[in-house]
């Protein structure tokens, strides 16, 4: 044990580890919605409410199947994910053509109903979801404690970013979603069938935020506006890193939150508004984001 | 936003005696209807009204969608419901410790109340806007998002505001010292004036030719900056002026309900606000009005299905998105060919 600025290690290392679990989420949503944002050019506002009702495929799965977390991890974002290219097909698509904002709005309308509809059959009160026996248990480094499952959320979820950001930028299908997001027309000219890979990407996103959902079910309580609050977070996570790239997206995430972690060592009434904050003074220094380019 | 559909403004010939020819209308309404409905119904509708007019101003005019205008109308009613029921302001600042500066200020009347409201409103607006309008449209939406919900937790934290309780028990007090607000006849029309007051306020500015470079910005800001407008300060203008009425609508609200509370700063009352907004018609005079008393008729009647208001509400935004973007008024005005 030792002591940091009148703070013991225990206690600060402790919060910094809930600002990398945070952060582990952040990253996760904000790249799911840099992902959509790219092909689809739309701020899917149903983010939220699409990582929530991943969290509660998971406790369906537990309580009509019998199946526990590791089948939840495979089986939610499946699921919700194929629920999002139901809403892109039937109507996201009619909106390319239209303002931005259109789809912002429409994205917000489904998260009321999603929201909506879960509050009202499961209350307001979350639901507990147990930690995996194989991950319970932690260990002791010396200077903090470290739950098995915080870890393993936060090395799963660095490996999902690091893996999305490998298909995009160094693979073939990477590269056809990325000249599709910068000229649509030319890509089908070669045969290349984009409205597919739109509606595609949607259900990879939203797969994204599922997945997201899962893993916050055993550390947070599953209700239905877990997601509310997080996405207008995660909203100023991407005004902050800009959407145009990828490493930024997870960088972005994953600093923040340890940004929010030290602020609750050490100035524990501005923890809920720090992100806020640094995105006001990102916006006076780099009006683009700390990575994006200029619009 | 250029592909707002302005049918209203746009479409075929011009006939200017429909604006004033609706705004009678909506005038008579507003005298006839007291003896029908509720008045507090009435009241509580017209500052909606007021609010999604102001709200109008920035997403029909200038293009700008604002998701955080709950901010404006929260702390404004907080403020105005504060300087009616207490009256002295202390600000903390830091001076090697906490340290609070006094404003010693005995309750204020209504009328100051809410003059204070809608200053504080139009303070919040220059300094959100200043922030957000260095983003233009999604990012624009989210960064005003995110603020408000910034503004939304020091309402929480605030001491002032009471958290969870609200400012309750606020005095309606006497209007200049004379009109007794508490009878429900003499509030009536206190809130029918302001409201058509700060109608034709929005509707002159709309109307002006700040106005006119407000919609070349809309259309094709790159244009407006070519010919020489600064379009930044012109964005800013009528941010602060949309927010300074929406203020208006909050603290007006404050005495009506003699009630503060956290409901107002929330982000759900943003979002209100735009559906308001989109199903009267976007960028139409009359729409946020016609629109405002859509919701508030829809949501007295649908308050005892509890939670499922909001699965109304967003499918009332899906349907508008996708198959009715014109609005009730928009629509009306691109039928008969008019301007509403």
């Amino acid at each position: 044990m030792f002591e940091v600025f009148g703070v013991s290690s225990q206690v600060l290392f402790g919060q910094l580890l809930i600002g990398l679990i945070n952060g582990s989420f952040y990253a996760l949503l904000s790249l799911g919605l840099a992902v959509i944002f790219g092909m689809l050019n739309i701020i899917n506002f149903t983010h939220g409410a699409q990582y929530m009702l991943g969290a509660f495929v998971a406790i369906f799965l537990l309580q009509y199947a019998g199946l526990g977390y590791w089948w939840a991890l495979l089986i939610a974002p499946l699921v919700v994910g194929a629920t999002g290219i139901i809403i892109e097909r039937l109507f996201l698509r009619w909106l390319y053509q239209l303002d931005h904002l259109y789809g912002l709005l429409l994205t917000f309308g489904l998260a009321l109903i999603t929201e909506g509809v879960f509050r009202n059959y499961f209350g307001s009160s979350g639901l507990p979801y147990s930690v995996p026996p194989s991950l319970q248990g932690g260990q002791n480094l010396g200077f903090m404690f470290l739950p098995n499952y915080r870890a393993w959320v936060i090395v799963f979820s660095l490996t999902i970013c690091l893996a999305t950001w490998f298909v995009i930028e160094r693979t073939k299908l990477g590269s056809y979603l990325r000249a599709a997001t910068e000229n649509p027309t030319l890509v089908r000219a070669f045969g290349i069938n984009v409205p597919r890979m739109i509606t595609l990407t949607y259900g990879f996103g939203v797969a994204l935020a599922a997945l997201a959902g899962v893993m916050a079910a055993p550390i947070y309580n599953v209700s239905p506006q877990m997601g509310a609050n997080l996405i207008i977070v995660v909203f100023a996570v991407v005004v902050i890193g800009g959407m145009g790239s990828i490493l930024g997206a997870i960088v972005t995430g994953f600093g923040l939150g340890l940004v929010e972690g030290l602020t609750k060592v050490f100035f524990p009434e501005a923890s809920n508004t720090v992100i806020f904050v640094v995105m006001a003074v990102v916006l006076l220094i780099r009006p683009a984001g700390l990575f994006g380019r200029s619009t | 936003m250029a592909a707002v559909e302005q049918m209203g403004t746009t479409a075929g010939p011009v006939r200017l005696w429909s604006e004033p020819v609706a705004f009678a209308a909506m005038v008579l309404l507003l005298v006839v209807l007291p003896a029908f409905v509720y008045p507090v119904f009435l009241m509580k509708a017209l500052c909606f009204a007021l609010f999604a007019c102001a709200f109008n101003l920035l997403i029909g005019y200038v293009g700008l969608l604002s998701f955080g205008h709950a901010l404006f109308l929260g702390w404004a009613s907080y403020l105005s419901a504060h300087l009616a029921k207490v009256g002295q302001i202390s600000v903390p600042y830091w001076l090697g410790g906490w340290q609070w500066f006094v404003i010693p200020l005995p309750p204020l009347p209504p009328e100051l109340a809410i003059l204070g409201g809608a200053a504080t409103a139009a303070l919040l607006g220059l300094i959100v806007g200043a922030i957000a309008i260095r983003r233009q449209g999604i990012y624009f939406a989210m960064i005003t998002l995110a603020l408000a919900q910034m503004m939304f937790f020091f309402a929480v934290q605030a001491p002032f505001t009471h958290g969870e309780d609200g400012i309750q028990a606020v005095p309606r007090g006497r209007l200049f010292g004379v009109v007794d607000l508490s009878n429900q006849t003499n509030m009536y029309i206190t809130v029918a004036v302001i409201f058509l007051g700060s109608f034709l306020m929005i509707y002159r500015i709309i109307n002006s030719p700040f106005g006119e470079v407000l919609k070349a910005i809309r259309e094709n800001e790159p244009r407006a900056i070519s010919l020489g407008y600064r379009t930044d300060r012109y964005k800013l203008m009528a941010f602060v002026l949309s927010a300074t009425f929406a203020g208006v609508a909050g603290a007006t609200k404050a005495i009506v309900f003699q009630l503060a509370s956290l409901t107002d700063v929330d982000w759900p009352m943003s979002g209100e606000v735009i559906l308001m907004t989109l199903v009267g018609g976007l960028g139409t005079v009359f729409g946020p009005v016609v629109g405002a008393f859509f919701v508030m008729t829809m949501e007295n009647y649908l308050t005892a299905i509890g939670q499922w208001v909001f699965v109304v509400q967003g499918s009332i935004f899906v349907v508008c998105v996708l198959l009715f973007r014109r609005g009730i008024v928009g629509e009306l005005a691109h039928r008969l060919r008019v301007r509403l």
